[in-house]
């Protein structure tokens, strides 16, 4: 119990509700490292969750019909130094379901640690998946974080994600999501990231507009100081008639930092209409002087600014 | 409460503003006339202290003190602010923090109902480019108000393609005079001018007629300035 204490101890710390394990009508997973500390289930949701030598495996679904009231809680973290955590997840929303899931990934100490993520994500036709993946760090740098993730989303059916991790270090980050939507679905990608000294982040969001009339949304905000370097690759297909995607990416960056943004947008069918935008700069001179012009400094205004682009 | 002497600013060899002379008293409401490209904005950011606004010549006192190596943030903090013409949009801050910035405790639904926005409508909404023109100038406007500043500049608040209605106008500034606050207010329409307690005219960087607001608005619109002859007033 005492590791279940100490991750659910930092994940208090990173703000999350400790209280979230006590609540019959919310279900969780908690793992540290390969070690599967609780779980719970509730009505119409299917948790089959179990160790692995390096992590944790865990088939989850939502049955037909059924809308999970509260959010799912994932929290996933290494308290210890060193160390691996290999998290394989296979996700089904079955036809006209819905799920909200918070994930918190935890690595305090991290100072050789890698979190590896496998995701593997069916959304069935009419259901809706909300996914916020928000990490904590600490403020070593010596992680690696490698989220990849591959989801279909069938007819009507609607995806949203959102990856944060603005507090404490990133260290290095390899994003690689795929999106498949089918005809009427809707999809949303959101990253938003800060990087610091030697950070290393690289976010590669695809999404293929594959059934008439899909959408999609791809927006990634960077924020990078010091010597953090970022490549930011945001790739949307149009393949089908009426189907409308946007890529949009924004960086900022400080100091010696460098950022790349590469908006890849490709359509094949005349019907279909993708359209990017990508800014990458340092902190804009016009909002500088507003904020300033209303008694913030320099540094109070930079940060008012980039947080704002994180929030 | 601020004077302006003999400013002469020069941007890549061209003169903007020649040898301009102007005060506003301490409460008073002063309208700075001027068509286009006469130099009322770049006369608006060597008051406020923006980057790359210092005058070639001449002083900027402000309460009796000389504020030319003064940067922007420290003139805020002395109690001088601006409510630009177009003001920017900011992505993830709500009207509520930005109402809020500097003076936490302020309320800043108070605010919003000075400048005749509903709070339930807008204090959650963003200061992004979701907001109409007209929103963002009357949130700009409120967010100046609730900085309670010694002096407000209001570069052209009845310009745009949203812009606000005279009566507006009229309503926010009086406000500032409820405040106790000094308006340097921009414009380049005569009615507007009439609501100050005194009025400048600006032509080709300089103060070509001063006085009451009506004798200025009238000067104004008669289109005689002396200093273009007619070529840039009468545009």
């Amino acid at each position: 119990m005492s590791e279940l204490n100490d991750l659910m101890k930092a994940y208090g710390e990173a703000g999350g509700d400790k209280d979230i394990l006590e609540n019959n009508e919310i279900a969780h997973l908690v793992a540290s490292g390969h070690k599967l500390l609780s779980m719970k289930s509730v009505e119409g949701l299917e948790i089959d969750a179990k160790e692995t030598l390096t992590g944790i495996s865990a088939e989850v679904t939502v049955k037909e019909g059924i809308k999970i009231k509260n959010p799912i809680h994932l929290c996933f973290g290494v308290l210890h130094k060193k160390g691996t955590q290999k998290i394989r997840m296979d996700v089904r929303l079955e036809k006209e379901s819905y799920a909200h899931f918070i994930a918190h990934c935890i690595f305090p100490k991290a100072e050789k640690v890698r979190h590896l993520m496998d995701a593997v994500v069916e959304i069935g036709e009419g259901a809706e998946m909300k996914y916020a993946e928000t990490h904590y760090h600490g403020s070593y740098g010596g992680i690696e974080v490698v989220p990849k993730s591959v989801v279909k989303i069938g007819r009507n059916g609607r995806y949203f994600s959102e990856f944060t991790l603005i507090d404490g270090r990133v260290g290095t980050l390899d994003i690689d999501y795929a999106v498949d939507a089918g005809e009427n679905a809707v999809t949303e990608l959101t990253a938003k990231v800060f990087g610091h000294a030697s950070d290393d982040i690289k976010i590669t969001e695809k999404v293929v507009l594959a059934g008439d009339n899909a959408r999609g949304l791809i927006k990634t905000r960077v924020a990078l100081e010091d010597e953090a370097t970022a490549e930011v690759t945001g790739i949307t297909e149009g393949n089908a008639a009426g189907a409308r995607g946007h890529v949009d990416c924004m960086e900022i960056v400080k100091d010696r930092a460098v950022a790349k943004a590469i908006p890849i947008v490709n359509v094949t069918n005349p019907l279909a209409k993708v359209t990017h935008e990508a800014a990458i700069g340092s902190v804009d001179k016009r909002q500088m002087e507003t904020l300033m012009a209303h008694g913030l400094t320099p540094e109070e205004a930079v940060d008012v600014i980039v947080r704002g682009v994180l929030t | 409460m601020l004077e302006l002497k003999d400013i002469t600013y020069v941007v890549k060899g061209k003169t903007i503003l020649s040898g301009l002379s102007c005060s506003i008293a301490s409460g008073e409401v002063h309208a700075l006339l001027g068509t286009n490209g006469t130099g009322k904005s770049t006369l608006a950011y060597l008051v406020m202290g923006c980057e790359g606004y210092r005058p070639a010549s001449g002083e900027i006192l402000f309460e009796g003190q000389i504020i030319n190596g003064l940067k922007l943030h420290e003139r805020a903090s002395i109690g001088i602010t601006m409510a630009w013409q177009e003001p920017v949009r900011f992505e993830g801050i709500t009207v509520r923090d930005y109402l809020t910035l500097k003076h936490k405790e302020a309320d800043p639904s108070h605010y919003l109902e000075m400048v005749g926005l509903s709070p339930e409508l807008y204090l959650n909404r963003m200061v992004d480019k979701c907001l109409s023109g007209g929103e963002r100038k009357r949130i700009e406007l409120a967010s100046v108000l609730a900085l309670h500043p010694k002096l407000a500049i209001l570069d052209e608040p009845d310009s745009g393609i949203d812009m606000l209605s005279t009566q507006d106008i009229i309503h926010v500034i009086n406000l500032f005079k409820q405040n106790s606050s000094a308006v340097l207010l921009i414009t380049h329409r005569e009615e507007i001018a009439l609501i100050a307690d005194k009025a400048s005219q600006i032509c080709r960087g300089e103060i070509v007629c001063s006085g009451s607001p009506r004798e200025v608005a009238e000067y104004y619109k008669s289109r005689k300035c002396l200093v273009c002859e007619g070529e840039v007033c009468n545009e």
